[in-house]
């Protein structure tokens, strides 16, 4: 009640259309949420409830047996689960660390200071956002048999470090900085090093704390695909495409998985919410 | 100078590592697109002989080309349009339903790559929650295949893209709608603005265009590229190439066939289309609340 006298008193609204907006609302988020609720249900049904049919939504007898049965299931193949585990933290962790790093410094110089040729570089850079890595994965093989990095953990880093998308962002959160501030800075003879360190980079936070949730959304979701062969350099998300292909039977220890994998991301992005949406804010292209 | 050698400084480990894995892969990826070339022999110049392959004898191509094109024909206008909704709708709750609505949505293309649960949900027997709801209510008696059928396959996929499809661009709307300065609307008001669809067209979209744009490009690049969702849950090749697109057809001839030159003939083609869609959709957007 108190939602709608809220709403009310704006103006140019009306309540009937208010009221019909939410069932839109309301509807199409139930749709975004059931197949997670249903995951996340089935993770903890005990096998009995699996096999009711028809099928339930919730779960009635709530079990942890599946979470066991999944470090149970894989301690005996090939590599332990805890090692699929460690490598998705660790492909997630360095690469997001050094995208984060790499992005920053590279946005401060195209942000504050206007070079010869950042307008090129930019503009390259948009170009970029504007195909899909699809497009360059052939090439990419070849660089890598080239480096040498097949079967590496770097195969999958280092690349990482230089996606277009988290220096887009930063350079346009970083462009609000006051000029004066920076200004400030020099006169009392800070470096550039210290003036990025120091001064940008707290200033920044929540930029960077979106491409924290924007690399990691990425990388946790990473397979190594064509690059990773060895099984004890292999993901979670790889992981559990195998379990998944045990079908049925796999059902509850999938649904394990599949929540293990849910759960960092999105508690991740709980807590830094209001941080992203303030640096997607200046995320726009101007014409 | 010696400001500009430090600023190099801090560019450099960055434009290197971008050159290196993007924009030199795009430069590699046309060159080969022009060469016969399999990974053992050297590659030999065969000038558009892939192109004219690709596009006048390759009929699996055009499948895939036809495909490609409906999903995102549909995905990429609905999802575009529906990530600027929600984020308008989500706009107008209180900031604590509001966080919470934006993580609902959000949720799904963020939480790693559990599309597989449709995989669950649209599985060809009666464990499937979709089959076994539909036997229930007594809609139908057996089982539907439906990853199977490429009837249904495609608007499956369309579905679960759909569902996936509320991520950067979504919360770059969110943050969008809140920087609209709040004194336009009163003065809208004054100047006849007399309801919410006049204040959306004639003041909410051109203040943020900006963000318009980014969206569009973000989604016109994802929508071109769908073939995650359609490998995961149509298999890969798809029953009679129901859900083939171009970026799986890429994938066959590049890592299963190792023809790399015709592969790069392909990326190329995938390439201007992503481009191309993005220049004509950005003038058309510059055109919104005129």
């Amino acid at each position: 009640m108190k939602l709608a006298m809220r709403l009310k008193k704006r103006v140019n609204r009306s309540w009937q259309v208010d009221i019909m907006l939410l069932l839109v609302l309301g509807l199409f988020g139930s749709f975004m949420a059931v197949p997670l609720i249903y995951v996340i249900n089935n993770a903890f049904k005990p096998l009995d409830e699996l096999f009711i049919f028809p099928p339930t939504l919730l779960v009635r007898n709530a079990t942890l047996e599946n979470f066991a049965d999944l470090f149970q299931v894989m301690k005996n193949s090939w590599v332990p689960f805890s090692r699929y585990i460690f490598n998705t933290f660790f492909i997630t962790a360095a690469g997001t660390a050094g995208h984060i790093l790499l992005a920053s410094a590279a946005a401060y110089p195209l942000a504050k200071h206007k070079f010869r040729g950042h307008k090129v570089l930019f503009t390259v850079i948009v170009l970029s956002l504007m195909f899909s890595p699809h497009v360059t994965a052939i090439p990419n093989y070849m660089i890598m048999s080239v480096l040498g990095w097949m079967d590496s953990y770097q195969a999958v880093i280092v690349p990482a470090f230089a996606y277009p998308l988290g220096l887009y962002l930063m350079k346009q959160f970083m462009e609000q900085i006051p000029d004066a501030l920076l200004e400030a800075a020099k006169i009392d003879g800070a470096s550039e090093y210290r003036i990025f360190w120091q001064v940008v980079m707290p200033l920044v936070k929540p930029a960077w704390l979106t491409l924290l949730i924007l690399m990691m959304q990425m990388l946790w979701g990473a397979d190594g695909g064509s690059f990773i062969y060895s099984e004890q350099l292999k993901t979670m998300h790889y992981a559990m495409g195998q379990i998944i292909q045990g079908g049925i039977a796999r059902a509850g220890v999938g649904a394990a998985v599949a929540v293990i994998m849910m759960t960092v991301p999105i508690v991740t992005f709980v807590f830094s919410q209001s941080n992203v949406i303030q640096t997607m804010a200046s995320s726009g292209m101007k014409d | 100078m010696k400001r500009d050698k430090h600023l190099f400084v801090l560019l450099i480990p960055y434009m290197v590592l971008f050159l290196l894995f993007t924009v030199l892969p795009v430069i590699i990826s046309i060159l080969f697109s022009f060469t016969y070339f399999n990974m053992l022999e050297f590659p030999r110049w065969v000038g558009w002989e892939n192109y004219s392959k690709l596009l006048w004898n390759d009929d699996v191509f055009l499948i895939g080309l036809k495909n490609t094109l409906i999903f995102a024909v549909i995905t990429g206008p609905v999802s575009y349009i529906a990530c600027f909704v929600f984020a308008w709708l989500i706009n107008e709750l209180n900031p604590k339903i509001r966080a919470f609505m934006t993580l609902v949505f959000f949720a799904p293309s963020i939480s790693g790559n559990v599309f597989f649960i449709w995989q669950i949900i649209f599985s060809s027997d009666s464990y499937g929650i979709m089959n076994g709801f539909l036997m229930k209510i007594g809609f139908i008696y057996e089982p539907i295949q439906w990853l199977q059928n490429p009837d249904y396959m495609l608007t499956i996929i369309i579905i679960v893209q759909l569902w996936l499809s509320l991520g950067t661009s979504f919360l770059a709307f969110i943050a969008g709608l809140q920087t609209v300065d709040r004194t336009l609307y009163e003065a809208g008001a004054v100047d006849g603005v007399k309801n919410r669809w006049q204040e959306l067209w004639f003041i909410t979209l051109p203040s943020m265009r900006p963000q318009l744009m980014f969206g569009a490009v973000i989604q016109i690049t994802s929508s071109l590229a769908v073939a995650d969702v359609a490998m995961a849950l149509a298999g890969f090749p798809s029953v009679q190439y129901g859900a083939h697109t171009v970026v799986t057809h890429l994938v066959d001839y590049g890592t299963i066939r190792f023809e790399m030159g015709y592969a790069s003939a392909i990326a190329t083609v995938l390439f201007m289309l992503m481009l191309g869609t993005n220049l004509a959709v950005q003038k058309l957007l510059k055109r919104v609340g005129e």
